[in-house]
């Protein structure tokens, strides 16, 4: 400040008042700026200069109608597998909660098997259910069957498919499920229970909508990460989007160009989801306002 | 009509533990029609827990405790008391309001909701008659004009005069407190002492947990002092308050005063 008084320049800096200072260059930036630029040119000059990318099969089949078909397969796998793992998610969290040890320990016992093994491997144990039960229906165990039906007939490799993912995914799903639950002041469920609301009342009415504030946003992620993860059924057979186009280079040995394809309508599918999920995420936290302390407002 | 004279809440030896800690060793007590009983005594004198064994918030080990006839957690057969069946004890509990120290509100619900919840999925009532009782109770604890608010928007004050409404809602036979102004900045215990006054005087039957002597000395019927899980004192609610004959009661009185 005394410095400032005593320079003889003080006139000269108070007329630059009405100027807008220059911005520093920063040295790092620029070469950052410069990097990206040029590995930016080279992926461009790489795919369009490179013949065997065949961009012209890769538009041919883009639109293809077994392609289509496979997308439909693709979303109704990801939300027939969401629906059982939501559904049976939270009953698992719900027994884990319980006060029943038995209860406690089946749940848990399900999310050790089911978050233990590969995904991958799940969905090939449903897809061979027939070889390990190759007659479902009534009977005694190691006895008579009494009444049965061909596996086959009752456990399409379709349903085999969602089994097989919608079972994995209800063992993470119980633990977000649960962490929602645990969120939720023990305080609300004794007022409900005061009231005379029963335990499945209090669950629904009152523990569970306000658990879906924290529950919405991971489930967001694993219905992204479910869309993807579609894809494994192709080991079983089932022509969902990756399926239709591993059919159509078993045929034409176009290979590239149509995983390609797939991969064009995964992006722009989880793309979709992820704005979806940006949106419900900014809702709720616009309604959901902060609370506060019962003593400051 | 015969039935006034019986007592609407009676509890009998009423023991409970805490693992290895007994913090009920023996509870002894009636409550009438238009009774309100204060329930005073230090922290951890076992207060709190015996009024939540009265809707069975908490089970009992042993003793019974009987509202408007019935045993509120149990179910007597062949002689001997068996666990109610979870629908019971919800069915039992809805006759008995009860309002928390945190008050509790329904974070997700307006305070209208929160009045509304209960009536309508507990006893089914329809929304006309449901609304109707729960704008009155609003107007009755002076918030009407805060009926679309959510608790978080509320003072503490206000919550908890929205938390009785709510109690109030399913026409209690008797409304139980649990410290329901300790949570509260002093500035805010007066409005909801008002609302508690002006139910008592309407002929409310209440069992009051509290440290406010001076709502205990002007409003209360009965009282009861509680030291170590026991009734040490109980009666006339001026004598135990202004001229207790138990050295315990008077040494607490002392500090609270």
């Amino acid at each position: 400040m005394s410095s400032l008084r005593t320079s003889p320049d003080l006139d000269q800096l108070v007329a630059l008042s009405d100027t807008r200072p220059v911005r520093r260059r920063k040295p790092g930036e620029t070469a950052l700026v410069a990097v990206i630029a040029v590995l930016v040119a080279f992926g461009g000059a790489i795919l369009f200069t490179n013949p065997r990318f065949d961009w012209p099969t890769v538009g041919r089949y883009l639109f293809d109608v077994s392609v289509l078909h496979g997308i439909a397969v693709t979303l109704e796998l990801t939300v027939y597998a969401m629906v059982v793992g939501i559904v049976l998610g939270v009953v698992l969290a719900v027994l884990r909660q319980s006060a029943s040890p038995v209860a406690r320990g089946a749940a848990w016992l399900y999310i050790w098997f089911f978050r233990g093994t590969p995904v991958l491997v799940q969905v090939l144990f449903w897809g061979f259910a027939s070889a390990l039960f190759p007659q479902i229906g009534l009977g005694i165990p190691g006895g008579p069957m009494l009444f049965g039906v061909d596996t086959n007939l009752v456990v399409p490799l379709f349903a085999a498919a969602v089994l097989g993912l919608g079972l994995n995914e209800a063992a993470y799903m119980a633990e977000i499920v649960r962490g929602g639950l645990i969120s939720v002041s023990h305080g609300q469920a004794e007022a409900a229970g005061a009231l005379g609301l029963t335990r499945m009342q209090t669950l629904r009415h009152v523990v569970l909508p306000q658990a879906l504030r924290v529950i919405i946003p991971p489930v967001g992620n694993q219905v992204i990460s479910m869309l993807k993860m579609t894809s494994v059924v192709l080991v079983i057979g089932v022509r969902d989007l990756l399926g239709s186009v591993t059919e159509i280079y078993s045929r034409n040995y176009r290979q590239i160009a149509l995983l390609i394809v797939a991969c064009i309508w995964y992006l722009v599918m989880t793309s979709i989801l992820t704005y979806l999920q940006s949106r419900l995420e900014r809702r709720l936290g616009r309604s959901v306002s902060p609370m506060r302390s019962p003593q400051d407002a | 009509m015969p039935d006034a004279e019986l007592p609407i809440m009676v509890a009998r030896n009423v023991h409970k533990s805490f693992g290895p800690t007994e913090v009920l060793k023996g509870i002894d007590i009636d409550v009438h029609r238009g009774e309100v009983l204060c329930l005073v005594g230090a922290s951890g004198s076992g207060k709190s827990t015996f009024l939540r064994c009265i809707n069975h918030l908490e089970t009992i080990d042993r003793g019974v405790i009987v509202v408007d006839g019935q045993l509120v957690g149990g179910t007597v057969v062949n002689g001997r008391v068996h666990e109610a069946a979870p629908a019971d004890i919800a069915a039992r509990r809805s006759r008995i309001g009860m309002v928390f120290q945190q008050f509790n509100l329904f974070g997700h619900l307006t305070a209208l909701e929160n009045v509304l919840l209960a009536p309508m999925k507990v006893r089914n009532e329809n929304r006309g008659t449901a609304l109707e009782r729960a704008h009155r109770l609003l107007d009755r604890v002076g918030l009407h004009d805060r009926k679309d608010h959510y608790p978080g928007h509320l003072s503490g004050g206000q919550q908890q005069r929205v938390a009785i409404a709510r109690a109030l809602a399913m026409e209690p036979t008797l409304m139980l407190f649990d410290e329901p102004t300790s949570a509260l900045d002093p500035e805010l215990v007066g409005e909801v002492l008002d609302v508690m006054r002006d139910l008592a005087a309407s002929g409310m039957t209440m069992v009051v947990v509290t440290h406010e002597m001076g709502f205990a000395r002007e409003v209360a019927t009965a009282a009861a002092f509680m030291h170590d899980g026991r009734i040490v004192e109980q009666g006339d609610p001026h004598q135990v308050i202004t001229q207790p004959r138990d050295q315990r009661t008077r040494t607490f009185l002392g500090r609270v005063r």
